[in-house]
């Protein structure tokens, strides 16, 4: 088994997984709608003063592509479950982890994408301006979803094989995430004005490692939970 | 899948009480014991009078909260390596009795901080970030109540445990970096020495309390997990 191979493998699951997404459409235009939707209810909630709506405009944006993701997450084993195609993946030789970066390399796409579409809307709903510091912002939103996707994809694999994974999903994932949420919230708010103290980079060092540890873990520990 | 289910199906003997009861009793009378100690040789605090007795339990409570979860992280990794049923119930009950702790150690706190900060609870780092380490494990637990078949949740509980252990130091710093009030952490060196021998000695009452309700815990689940086994045989027809 060599990295080509592995690759090879990680790239199937992926392309498969996007091209059943890409095929229906209905979950992407379904998990976006959520997502602007979520961050119109924040506006209710905070609005309609737009000094305030301005300042929470980053917690808003991590929190409604948190919930859309959720949905995201237990959708992309339950086409899995569906068929039995699961075990028949299983059966596939190679090493299990492939699988595991395969689906991750699928949601991180979806989210990606939903994330792109969210961010554009929460600009104009939430009246920010696009800051000087762009592509640091857009770091951030990278690596905030990298470690999303992850912890994800991972606890998914598990709460959509159990009883009642709506509720066993977020409540697994939720307090996993919190240094991710926090990070990324508090890096885009600063970025957002302006960064005049300079407070991003501690929270994106934060952000590189949490990915990091969390990227190897999962893939460690994956084998042991895709088999029970 | 075989060879662990075989290991799995029949690996442990439903525990005996054995010695335990008398260490339970043990426990308990050193708890009382440390208490009486701790309240006799303490003097009133300058600022906070009597108040400051909480710290007797409080601060056991979440040292010992931690070592719980790092009871669990042994026990999982364990599981993961050699497949023995009995680690899996063990970190279990460790995670059970860790969380007890844990919301104790919340509660005392709210308690404490509401006469001497004047609120019920700040959003200061330790008190987030316990917290934060109180929802993990009531993750944990609940997978575990969500799923049914031993084995899967065994493997599947062992990964989130690992999992949620090497989250804590990350919570913990993150939650800092956001903001911060708490005092110092208290250790017997920043304690005066008037305080140290009675939270030194109820650090140790809480730690063997806590021993003891993990294996009354682990016990009982061993001797359910024992009872499911017999009724499926029953149910075989086997004797």
């Amino acid at each position: 088994m060599t990295w080509t191979e592995d690759w090879r493998r990680v790239r199937a699951v992926a392309w498969k997984d996007l091209t059943t997404e890409r095929r229906s459409k209905a979950g992407f235009n379904g998990v976006v709608a959520l997502g602007v939707t979520i961050l119109v209810l924040f506006g209710f909630a905070l609005g309609p003063d737009t000094r305030a709506l301005h300042d929470a405009a980053a917690g808003a944006l991590w929190l409604a592509v948190l919930f859309a993701g959720v949905l995201a997450f237990n959708r992309s084993y339950q086409v899995e479950l569906e068929s039995g195609a699961l075990d028949q993946l299983l059966l596939y030789p190679g090493a299990r982890w492939t699988i595991f970066t395969g689906k991750l390399l699928a949601n991180a796409t979806f989210v990606g994408l939903m994330l792109v579409i969210v961010v554009l809307v929460a600009l104009v709903l939430f009246q920010v301006q696009v800051p000087s510091t762009w592509p640091t912002l857009v770091a951030v939103l990278a690596l905030g979803a990298l470690g999303l996707v992850t912890l994800g994809t991972f606890y998914a694999a598990m709460a959509s094989r159990s009883r009642s994974r709506e509720v066993l999903l977020p409540l697994l994932l939720f307090p996993m995430l919190v240094p991710v949420l926090l990070a990324a919230m508090q890096a885009s708010k600063a970025l957002l004005g302006g960064d005049l103290m300079n407070e991003s980079g501690a929270w994106i060092s934060l952000l590189v490692a949490y990915d990091m540890i969390f990227f190897v873990a999962t893939h460690f520990a994956f084998s042991y939970i895709i088999e029970g | 899948m075989t060879s662990t289910a075989a290991v799995f199906g029949d690996s442990i003997e439903p525990p005996r009480a054995g010695r335990w009861p008398y260490f339970g009793a043990f426990a308990l009378l050193f708890l009382v014991g440390a208490q009486v100690l701790a309240l006799v040789t303490s003097p009133p605090d300058r600022d906070m009078g009597d108040l400051q007795k909480i710290m007797y339990v409080h601060v056991p409570a979440a040292w010992n909260t931690f070592l719980a979860f790092f009871v669990v992280l042994v026990f999982s990794a364990r599981y993961l390596w050699k497949h023995r049923e009995s680690d899996d119930l063990l970190a279990a009950a460790a995670a059970e009795v860790g969380a007890i702790l844990n919301a104790l150690t919340l509660l005392l706190g709210m308690i404490w901080g509401r006469p001497t900060w004047g609120v019920w609870w700040t959003w200061d780092a330790r008190l987030t970030s316990t917290l934060v380490l109180f929802l993990i494990f009531v993750g944990y637990l609940s997978l575990r109540a969500f799923v049914e078949e031993p084995e899967r949740r065994a493997q599947w509980s062992a990964a989130v445990g690992i999992l949620g252990a090497i989250n804590v130091p990350i919570v913990y710093m993150s939650v800092k970096w956001w903001r911060t009030l708490h005092q110092m952490q208290s250790s017997p060196s920043t304690v005066d020495p008037a305080y140290v021998l009675g939270l030194r000695a109820n650090a140790f009452a809480i730690l063997f309390l806590m021993i003891y309700m993990i294996r009354r815990r682990y016990e009982a689940a061993a001797l359910a997990r024992a009872t499911e086994r017999a009724s499926q045989a029953a149910a075989l027809g086997r004797r």
